[in-house]
């Protein structure tokens, strides 16, 4: 008996449809959300992880639907991510049926932030998004800086330091994005998931660069994380969650 | 009318039970409240919970809901949810310490940093995910739930198993992490789970099910 690893669907989002792009350009349509999110949900996904990456604060009324709409019909666990930026985004998120939330940028900004979202709402629904890239050059000791604004802007911020400070200050959970990977189909950064996984006591969740099922597989047994993040490989067909958790079983991962 | 309370202490969303319960059954009559008379009302009470024990503690006391509680005890089926279920014990260590509802005897604590599993790979706190629930009592609640069925947890401090022996409820559900905590409890009309059902897909809504046709009796 064990915690099962989580294998977790995500739902890149920009007005009101599930989108995918290829280094954050290059956007295909996937669907609307409610239909995808509960799809994930019967092919029994883990959670599901909602990513608003609609630019502008008018559509905040459109997400927060969206969002109403698929915990109102998806029985597990919901994050939502995007544009959160203060309580009270926290509080109408989690109004709205999301368990968790993930902060990104406004932790950049606001370090505080994270601290007083953990202690009004528990570090449970905290959960603080990395986007990081490799900075270190062949030859080097590795290292990871975190990006903002969709990995265009560097902070000078050491993704490990900064992934520690976060769980200091009371997040619960690192969604973890490789920005050099993501989109490329190539797999998952393992040396920085695996950097980041052994050093914080909370779970990690590894994103950005899964191509195959075997990626997967690599992000557990060598990345060293909770649970893995995939969009593309589910929206567009080429492989189903049974398909994965299947493959995950048969190399002696722990699943659902 | 199948009448179901929600009680609602101020902590934390407690939109996803109400809609979990409404999509096992339409025609129950819902309401998510703190209002003493239609606790008592009630058919039948959830009592959920998210957040810091000694904040949940306080507004439960403000509120007089551990008083409510302990005379619906005697009277109609309650469920406890995560911090629900902690909070009906004695103690917890949370927050330095914190003295709960004290339904029945039991503490609560925290899991520790640092333990490793049998392949010693690194635990992390929160236990959050789906972890195995060994039924270790037959129970009504457990019908049609499959033995060892897979229920989503996220949580930080747990009911030790070892501390409701005597006069206390009984050890219904046991997970592991890495060692054996309680996972379900059980105790008249009360059925307590660490696990989150309205997060637990098909198994967590059949036993949501099974709470609203439940009569209290073992």
């Amino acid at each position: 008996m064990s915690l099962a690893k989580r294998i977790i669907p995500c739902l890149d989002c920009e007005n009101g449809r599930v989108v995918k792009g290829v280094k954050f350009l290059d956007i295909r349509d996937a669907g609307d959300p409610v239909e995808v999110a509960k799809r994930y949900c019967d092919q029994g996904a883990d959670e599901i992880t909602f990513l608003d990456i609609t630019a502008s604060s008018d559509d905040r009324e459109t997400t927060v639907h969206t969002v109403e709409a698929i915990a109102s019909q998806v029985f597990i666990p919901l994050t939502v991510g995007g544009g959160i930026r203060t309580l009270e985004d926290i509080r109408i998120m989690l109004n709205a049926g999301a368990d968790k939330v993930a902060i990104n940028t406004s932790a950049v900004l606001n370090p505080e932030f994270v601290k007083q979202a953990a202690d009004k709402f528990g570090s449970q629904c905290i959960v603080v998004a990395i986007d990081a890239k490799q900075v270190s050059g062949e030859g080097e000791p590795l290292q990871w800086e975190i990006f903002t604004h969709g990995g265009r802007k560097p902070t000078g911020l050491d993704a490990i330091e900064w992934a520690k400070r976060m769980v200091a200050y009371g997040a619960g959970e690192i969604l973890l994005t490789s920005m050099d990977r993501d989109g490329t189909k190539n797999g998952f950064d393992l040396a920085l998931n695996r950097a980041i996984s052994e050093t914080v006591s909370v779970p990690v969740i590894a994103s950005g660069g899964v191509g195959n099922l075997q990626h997967l597989v690599e992000g557990i047994t060598e990345g060293k994380v909770d649970a893995v993040l995939a969009a593309s490989i589910f929206h567009f067909g080429e492989f189903s969650i049974p398909e994965a958790k299947k493959y995950m079983a048969s190399k002696g991962i722990v699943v659902r | 009318m199948n009448r179901v309370v929600v009680i609602d202490y101020g902590m934390g969303n407690l939109h996803s039970v109400g809609k979990a319960l409404e999509h096992v059954d339409k025609n129950i009559s819902l309401s998510i409240t703190s209002d003493a008379q239609q606790i008592q009302d009630a058919d039948r009470l959830i009592f959920p919970g998210v957040g810091a024990m000694r904040d949940c503690m306080a507004e439960i006391k403000r509120l007089k809901i551990d008083k409510l509680l302990k005379e619906a005890r005697l009277e109609k089926p309650i469920l406890g949810i995560c911090v629900g279920m902690q909070a009906m014990l004695d103690f917890s260590e949370e927050n330095n310490g914190v003295d709960c509802i004290g339904l029945f005897p039991g503490r609560v604590e925290r899991f520790s940093e640092g333990q490793k599993d049998e392949n010693n790979e690194l635990l992390k706190v929160p236990h959050m995910g789906w972890n195995e629930v060994k039924q270790t009592f037959e129970h009504p609640m457990w019908h049609n739930i499959v033995d060892k069925s897979r229920f989503y947890f996220v949580h930080s401090y747990y009911v030790t198993p070892d501390t409701c022996k005597e006069n206390s409820a009984t050890i219904v559900g046991e997970s592991t992490y890495p060692k054996a905590f309680c996972s379900a409890l059980a105790d008249d009309n009360i059925f307590a789970v660490q696990f989150h059902p309205e997060k637990s897909q098909s198994c967590g809504l059949q036993l949501l099910k099974n709470f609203l046709s439940w009569d209290g009796q073992v």
